[in-house]
């Protein structure tokens, strides 16, 4: 058995789910004694590549080797017997079941835990809690100890210290050196560039589904002399950036970039000095924190952020669907207590979420998913518009839905199903929409009917607040860009000038260099 | 077409038909309401065939009188299931509605009507308030209400309320009498009446379309902006005043009034909007074919009493239809 030999490697690993491919071809090798940093921006397929390597989804090409011998990785339990554990960023844990008893469904020895337990001093734990009332902090920890109670020789961390406090955080660190130092490996995937530098030996860059680089600065002087720390600490945080990013050009921006009627022209942009609709120093717990901006009529505000940093939250605190902690909402310069999407929408205010599968009814007819805000008032209940049809067409034609599968939605593609979702706000009316990524996971075609809409729908007067994991829509959409960072509001930017890099730059924390 | 809440039965899965069962089953899926008319015409005729004397105007009329009260009570049924929801008090409901309309008899028909809607209106709340703002489960909110209606009614019976337990002769008339020669019963025109209202409201009301939708998706539509607890508790009322008003008719129907009155409908009000095509689990469905639903079951019960079948027998066929049927819904909604 060779030093060289990694002990866990994929060979032109390729996944898709449908007609979206999230693997396109990644060769991605762990060393025995290295802690692996796997980053990316949003979508480039880390979580895809994490679930194959946990056996929770099989690769549909390529192959998976563990210590130097193909493996077949077809369930969780298949990659636990090859020595690997995961700790996914939701733990995998049954809410309603004791933590005792949850061991106890894994066949994990509970002194092994609870020694794992008290190495992060949590030998206070009462075990027969349920899962349900522990918070996300104690869970994570509680997950990782049943994984590492496993006693793997890779653990698979997906973003780890997002939950953590500092002094866990630490706690989580020192344990990766032991790790380093008895010739096992971890695999680390965060957003946070501070702690590859700080704690890794190499990162792999994903991109697009592509491995696009390795950074591995004097690895074989490191595992050599097991030192504590890894070599990633001279590595530049804006060239792991750079690198995450690359020089993508999207079709989009080809199609695109030249077309001046779907690339905004400065006058058309200008929005008024109106403000519809803002916020100030909004909290929700730690997962919001002290969020301020506003809102003009007739503008399209962005808001970009890496995945996890409270964008969710903060959207279902300002459709009404939570109740922020503190903070104000205004809706035209009056101050709102929402108890729920009800006062929301009664105030103009609407959101298209991004999951379909909180917006859509999959089993009824695109006409009975388009009428549903029609009726949110009592009195509107014992009748029906005059005009519902009309305005139900003029929607249909408005998003050129293709209606050949109108019975049951659900039959719909991904895109049809998103201009439904956004239909019902054109049948029922609004003043500020809000949207959730709503071009994810979508075709360019109507991804770009998609931006000429939001335009249009601004320049008659609406304010509309878009969060976009898709970068490269800011330009293009957008008149201001808001970047959040862990709960706050870490930077603004003008959109016309801003670019991937910039906008990624900030969503990392990090200072945009003028 | 501008019928928009007609059931959207899977028509994909009559795509390829082969052979003539095939062919029947993809004419059956495509035009649930005809299937469902062909199978209540082949049970007259087999009726008919075992009591000569059923196809006849009594016949016809003994037919109708049973299916009013239970197709009032499945159309509560139908209502609640579109939302994903039950009612198994509703059989409670309409036998405590009947017991304090008989007792009441004697202020007069209408006081006797007001006061047993009242049972309905205050326990179809009561359930609605349960199961959509302290979200309790429906089936165990139900079932619950049907247990503390029961014990109310029987030591209000044996207390207070040691009144008459004989319907008031309007109400006879208007749960057992017929006009036109005896041909029409009074209670079918009360169903007719309801039916209109109901098909009205779930095909022309935006109350009707909410409740296909939180039958689909609950949370869809909270997002929509609608307060889905107004929808919920509003379809719990109608459907215990719909289980009033079948009380009130089969207690004039029976004349005397005793705790186990409707009992033996429950099941038979589920089945019914369950072989009509209403999905248990919410979003598809309609009146139209609950309607078909009742009768059918009504000639099956007047079949099963020529063959001299007991009650307990009938209890294990309606058992075995709802079972067999939400067994195949599961398969067409899997396959779909």
């Amino acid at each position: 058995m060779s030093e060289s030999q990694p002990l866990l490697a994929t060979f032109r690993v390729a996944k898709s789910y449908g007609p979206v491919v999230a693997l396109r071809e990644v060769d991605f090798a762990v060393r025995r004694g290295e802690v692996h940093a796997l980053l990316g921006a949003n979508g480039a397929g880390k979580s895809t590549l994490v679930k194959i390597l946990a056996g929770v989804h099989t690769a549909d090409t390529g192959a998976v080797h563990v210590d130097g011998r193909a493996a077949q990785l077809h369930d969780p339990v298949d990659a636990m017997a090859a020595g690997i554990a995961t700790v996914f960023q939701d733990p995998a844990l049954i809410p309603d079941l004791s933590v005792i008893q949850n061991l106890q469904l894994s066949e994990i020895k509970e002194s092994a835990f609870t020694n794992w337990l008290n190495w992060f001093d949590l030998q206070d734990l009462d075990l027969d809690i349920l899962v349900r009332d522990l918070p996300l902090e104690i869970l994570r920890v509680v997950d990782l100890a049943r994984a590492l109670a496993r006693d793997p020789q890779v653990l698979l961390l997906d973003e780890i210290t997002a939950a953590l406090t500092a002094d866990q955080a630490e706690r989580v660190f020192a344990l990766l050196t032991d790790w380093r130092k008895q010739g096992r490996a971890a695999v680390l995937i965060t957003h946070r560039l501070a702690e590859v530098r700080r704690i890794c030996d190499r990162a792999t860059i994903l991109r697009d589904g592509r491995n696009v680089a390795l950074f591995e600065p004097n690895t074989a002087a490191t595992v050599a002399n097991g030192s504590l720390t890894g070599t990633m600490q001279d590595v530049d945080e804006h060239e792991l950036v750079e690198a995450m990013l690359g020089t993508r050009v999207s079709e989009l921006e080809e199609g695109d970039e030249p077309d001046p009627a779907t690339h905004h022209e400065s006058g058309s942009r200008s929005s008024s000095q109106e403000t519809a609709f803002a916020v100030q120093g909004l909290n929700s717990g730690d997962v919001v924190r002290e969020i301020s901006f506003e809102l003009r009529r007739g503008e399209i505000l962005g808001l970009v952020a890496l995945e996890g940093q409270g964008q969710e939250r903060l959207f279902s605190l300002l459709s009404g669907d939570r109740q922020p902690s503190d903070g104000d909402i205004l809706v035209d310069g009056s101050q709102r207590r929402w108890r729920a999407p009800y006062d929301a929408v009664g105030d103009g205010v609407v959101l298209i979420p991004g999951d379909r599968l909180l917006t859509l009814l999959p089993n009824l007819s695109v006409r009975q998913n388009l009428v549903v805000p029609l009726f949110s008032r009592i009195r509107q209940w014992l009748r029906i518009p005059a005009d519902e049809r009309q305005r139900v067409m003029n929607a249909i034609d408005r998003l050129s839905i293709d209606t050949r599968a109108a019975s049951q939605v659900r039959r719909l593609s991904g895109g049809n199903q998103q201009k439904v979702a956004i239909g019902r706000w054109l049948v029922a009316g609004f003043r500020t929409l809000l949207c959730f990524d709503p071009t994810r996971g979508i075709d360019v075609q109507t991804k770009l009917e998609i931006y000429t809409l939001l335009r249009e729908l601004a320049a008659s007067g609406a304010a509309i607040l878009l969060y976009t994991s898709e970068l490269a829509e800011i330009p293009l959409v957008c008149d201001r860009v808001l970047i959040m960072h862990d709960g706050r509001i870490v930077d603004e930017q003008n959109a016309a000038h801003a670019t991937e890099a910039s906008l990624l730059t900030a969503a990392h924390g990090l200072e945009v260099p003028a | 077409m501008s019928q928009s809440n007609t059931p959207p039965q899977s028509t994909s899965v009559a795509a390829t038909p082969s052979g003539p069962v095939a062919r029947v089953a993809a004419l059956a899926s495509d035009h649930p309401t005809l299937a469902l008319t062909g199978i209540l015409a082949i049970l007259v005729l087999v009726t008919g065939f075992i009591e000569p004397n059923y196809l006849s105007v009594s016949g016809a009329r003994n037919t109708l009188l049973q299916a009013a009260p239970l197709g009032i009570l499945a159309g509560a049924q139908t209502i609640l299931m579109l939302t994903g929801g039950i009612d198994l008090s509703v059989t409670m409901i309409a036998t405590g509605s009947a017991y304090v309309a008989a007792n009441q008899s004697s202020e007069g028909a209408a006081i006797a009507i007001l006061l047993g809607v009242l049972v309905g209106l205050v326990v179809g709340s009561a359930n609605g308030v349960g199961v959509a703002v302290f979200r309790v489960n429906p089936l165990i909110m139900t079932l619950a209400m049907s247990g503390i209606l029961l014990g109310l009614f029987t030591a209000w019976a044996q207390t207070i309320l040691q009144g008459s337990t004989q319907m008031g002769p309007f109400l006879k008339l208007i749960g057992g009498g017929s006009f036109l020669g005896n041909r029409i019963p009074y209670s079918v025109v009360v169903w007719a009446l309801i039916a209109g209202g109901l098909i009205w409201l779930l095909r022309r009301t935006g109350w009707g379309r909410l409740l296909y939708a939180i039958g689909d998706n609950e949370v869809a539509v909270r997002l929509a902006g609608v307060r889905v607890w107004q929808v919920r508790i509003t379809a719990y009322i109608v459907a215990g005043v719909l289980g009033s008003i079948s009380g009130i008719l089969l207690g004039g129907r029976t004349g005397a009034v005793d705790l186990q009155l409707a009992n033996a409908f429950l099941l038979p009000s589920v089945a019914a909007a369950v072989i009509g095509g209403t999905s248990i689990f919410g979003g598809v469905g309609g009146y139209t074919g609950t309607i078909l639903g009742a009768l059918i079951l009504s000639v099956l019960n007047s079949m099963l009493t020529f063959l001299n079948v007991g009650q307990a027998i009938q209890q294990v066929v309606y058992g075995t239809i709802v079972l067999a049927l939400a067994w195949g819904y599961a398969g067409l909604t899997r396959r779909a």
